[in-house]
């Protein structure tokens, strides 16, 4: 019997059952196309088993309950303090459960490279353009999902109850309580009364490991499927078109590759966690509100957030006796509820300014779209330099600077630095396509020099390939909108303010080095 | 433009280069016996992962760079890492060197579906809609919308009770008049001489029971105690006479968010907040000089009672903490 004859019998059983089998025959001869960019997705969805697996473990030791307990356990120089059931079980998982700490370190830095891995698959996607028609709505549930990311990891980095996770709770309650008019009421709905109190942390339990789980693992699905029925999208180049997909079939090389670098992304997590410490919570003590350890840190995915808050004006205002703390609610609700709503309407944004509201599975090389390019380096340099003022402490005592000149440099940094990222990406852009033009033209640069009988050195060009001929002007580039803000009497039509604003946008967003074309190519020839 | 000109032929995927395993039988039997290699390093990750189950965890291994490690903590996991790791490496490499690497052709269709369905669905939902009758029926329709709105809205009731009202809880603390400031930890009254000039204290006010206090009021009393010469203040009358002998008392609780402000500069006379660089000068009654912070951090008038012992002789005359909506209305 070969594993062949088997596996047909296992085919034959199920569709006896279900008549699924030219169903499953088409999709297992799905096409999926290769390439390294493709994988960071993957890393995202196989963090994330790792994280259901992981924390599903820790749930039979965790007590998530701010009962007071006086610790007996192992760890002596915590021995005999007052803490919470929350602290104290984290303790043992730590230090009595044989693997408690290797799961509790694969689970927190799965965390983070879940978070790391939504990020760079953001900016993939970003970039190439991945997100245009007919896969807008899967771009909104990926940034639910980068937002959910952000949450759930906070709040699972809270449920310790140290020192530490405590004091980020603080700075948590402290945002809703700055909500305008029903903050103090929200903050003590949230918390059950003041804060701390003991019903926060099985509340954040609960919502960590059930309802923001099940989200997850819906919107998950959905991402996934709809990635499955729209079929994958792929880089241009020779032989793939808007009409096809070139790759591997699912059965069996793509289900190897992937089934593979499932246990590689295992793998290498397990292997971060037996040799990096992280968040060794028995360093910081449990929670009390009246103690706090310098270089308190948030961890990398709210670092922009706390970098935001900290170099926010010291600007309060009172409104007919009412408190309004803009230095809250600037950097803690309005600049990213404008960052997480700009980034998810962009789609939308870009197809409005282009007018193009064709289909396109053909994705961008970055340079061939340099606005869009420009204005991701931009919010990327953005979130930098908020990131950056988000360890300033840190950094001023690594690098022996002083804190305040590090907060004043981010504080001109974030208004500068943002736009000049904008200007020099959309130069660089630029130049790289006239780069590519200069290539199509006259070829590569062999380095062989030849000295002519005149005497004249030249340099030997050597054409380059059909193919990267084919791949470097294959781009589509479409010519700006012309919209009329004014009728044929001069007279401005209604809308007029809007058009030109659009019309500005378009001519922005074509901006582009004219790329090669065959009559360009003739010409040449004919020197 | 982009219509006008003739753009460069496509020149159709390249030619399939195939692999030496793909016909060479020596290199296809070498590239099997790597990947079951693989999976036989992974079956040893998973014998140490079982070995360093079983040391005790008080056993330390040196390892160069990382220095001392604990061998059950770093067994387990580098076991754990290696039996993961090495089957994606095996499976990946099996893909990769003798499973098909030809790439295949799908075809992919535009999703608009062609004008007569798309017509017809357009009818389908107009139709459905005309039968309803809600167009017309405006009765209905705004009855219908009430009614769905006020049964998704009032289930918001239900969560009522997941916390009382702030009342004026935010606005209060524990000290009152003639409270005793009492050392945290070890809860003994302070007297001025036990500070000496430069030095700072964490204080809260003297409870009933000291084994017990509540996070919740140690969120809210906790006080920082800095003791300077008097003449280093820089303070109006009032604010002076809020002090005794040099001892100036404010509210931990940073005015910003909460934190505790712990950091005390002793040279420069500074408290700084290590959630958010708030700096606060103590010989300016905390005035704010740098960061997020909007308000100085609340002073606690403080004097002593007959015996020496440090007294409130008032509660704060303000809200301690972060900011809200209500803080500064009756």
């Amino acid at each position: 019997m070969t594993t062949e004859h088997r596996l047909g019998q296992v085919a034959n059983y199920v569709d006896e059952r279900t008549g699924a089998a030219a169903w499953m025959k088409k999709n297992l001869q799905k096409v999926f196309p290769d390439h390294w960019s493709f994988l960071l997705g993957e890393v995202a969805l196989y963090s994330f088993i790792i994280l259901l697996l992981s924390g599903t473990y820790l749930t039979f030791w965790f007590d998530p309950s701010a009962r007071e307990v006086i610790y007996e356990g192992s760890y002596e120089p915590l021995e005999g303090v007052q803490m919470s059931a929350a602290y104290a079980s984290t303790l043992h998982i730590s230090f009595e459960v044989r693997g408690g700490l290797l799961m509790r370190q694969i689970h927190h830095w799965a965390a983070l490279i879940f978070m790391a891995a939504i990020v760079a698959h953001l900016m993939r996607v970003f970039f190439t353009g991945a997100f245009r028609k007919p896969r807008e709505a899967n771009w909104i549930i990926g940034i639910g999902l980068l937002t959910l990311g952000i949450v759930e990891g906070f709040l699972g980095y809270s449920l310790p109850d140290d020192l530490l996770s405590g004091t980020g709770i603080r700075i948590a309650e402290a945002i809703i309580q700055a909500i305008p008019v029903v903050g103090s009421y929200l903050s003590y709905f949230a918390f059950g009364g003041a804060f701390p109190g003991e019903a926060f942390i099985p509340r954040i339990y609960i919502v960590h490991v059930l309802l923001l789980p099940g989200a997850f693992l819906a919107l998950i699905t959905v991402h996934l499927m709809m990635v499955w029925y729209q079929k994958h999208t792929q880089y241009p180049g020779p032989g793939r078109t808007e009409k096809n997909v070139v790759g591997y079939p699912l059965m069996p090389v793509y289900m190897a590759k992937a089934g593979g670098f499932f246990f590689i992304v295992f793998g290498v997590t397990a292997f971060i966690a037996a040799v990096a410490s992280i968040n060794p919570i028995w360093l910081y003590g449990p929670y009390t509100p009246g103690q706090i350890s310098a270089g308190s840190q948030p961890d990398w995915y709210m670092g922009w957030l706390d970098g935001l808050v900290r170099m926010a004006p010291p600007i309060e205002t009172y409104f007919f006796g009412y408190t309004i703390s803009w230095n809250i609610l600037i950097p803690g609700l309005i600049v990213p509820g404008i960052l997480f709503t700009g980034m998810a309407l962009y789609p939308f944004i870009e197809s409005w300014i282009t007018g193009d509201k064709r289909e396109h599975h053909l994705l961008d090389r970055p340079r061939n779209a340099p606005n869009r390019t420009a204005l991701g380096a931009m919010s990327i340099t953005f979130m930098i330099v908020a990131l950056i003022n988000g360890g300033n402490d840190l950094i001023a005592t690594h690098f022996d600077l002083s804190i305040n000149q590090i907060m004043w440099g981010t504080r001109v940094g974030i208004f500068v630095l943002p736009p000049l990222a904008f200007v020099i990406t959309k130069r660089l852009c630029l130049s790289l396509q006239r780069a590519d033009r200069e290539l199509v033209l006259h070829g590569r640069e062999t380095g062989r020099l030849l000295r002519l009988p005149s005497g004249e050195f030249v340099e030997v060009h050597e054409p380059i390939s059909p193919e990267k001929a084919y791949l470097l002007t294959s781009h589509e580039q479409a010519p700006a909108l012309e919209l009329a803000t004014e009728d044929a009497r001069g007279v401005k039509r209604a809308g007029a303010i809007r058009n030109k604003i659009r019309s500005r946008m378009s001519v922005a967003h074509a901006e582009a080095v004219p790329k090669v074309s065959t009559e360009d190519l003739k010409e040449i020839e004919s020197h | 433009m982009s219509n006008e000109i003739e753009a460069i032929k496509d020149p159709g995927l390249p030619a399939h280069v195939h692999r030496k395993a793909d016909h060479d039988p020596v290199a296809a039997r070498r590239a099997e016996r790597q990947v079951a290699a693989m999976f036989m390093i992974s079956a040893l990750g998973t014998v140490l992962m079982i070995a360093s189950f079983f040391i005790p965890d008080d056993v330390f291994v040196f390892v160069p760079v990382m220095g001392d490690q604990n061998a059950h903590q770093l067994g387990l996991g580098l076991g754990m890492a290696i039996s993961l790791f090495f089957i994606g490496m095996g499976a990946i490499h099996w893909a990769k060197t003798l499973m098909p690497d030809q790439e295949v052709i799908a075809h992919r269709h535009e999703f608009r579906s062609p004008d007569s369905d798309r017509k017809e669905f357009v009818d389908t939902v107009k139709e459905g809609a005309a039968a309803t009758g809600l167009g017309r029926r405006s009765l209905i329709k705004r009855t219908l919308g009430a009614a769905v709105g006020l049964s998704a809205i009032s289930p918001l009731l239900l969560f009522r009770d997941l916390g009382p009202l702030p009342e004026d809880d935010l606005k209060k603390t524990s000290w009152k008049k003639g409270t005793y400031l009492v050392t945290d930890p070890g809860d003994r009254r302070i007297r001025a001489s036990d500070l000496e000039v430069g030095a700072v204290a964490q204080v809260l006010p003297e409870s009933d029971d000291p084994e017990h206090r509540k996070l919740n009021d140690i969120a809210k009393d906790a006080v920082l105690l800095i003791r300077l010469r008097p003449d280093e203040f820089n303070l109006d009358a009032e604010r002076l006479s809020w002090t005794h002998e040099g001892i100036i008392a404010f509210s931990k609780i940073c005015s910003h968010m909460g934190c505790a402000v712990a950091l005390y500069e002793q040279t420069t006379k500074h408290l700084l907040c290590p959630c958010h660089q708030s700096t606060f000068d103590v010989t300016r009654a905390a005035k704010v000089i740098f960061g997020p912070a909007a308000r100085p951090l609340p002073q606690l008038n403080i004097t002593v009672d007959a015996e020496g012992y440090l007294v409130a002789r008032d509660p704060f005359y303000e809200p301690i903490g972060p900011s809200f909506w209500g803080r500064i209305s009756s």
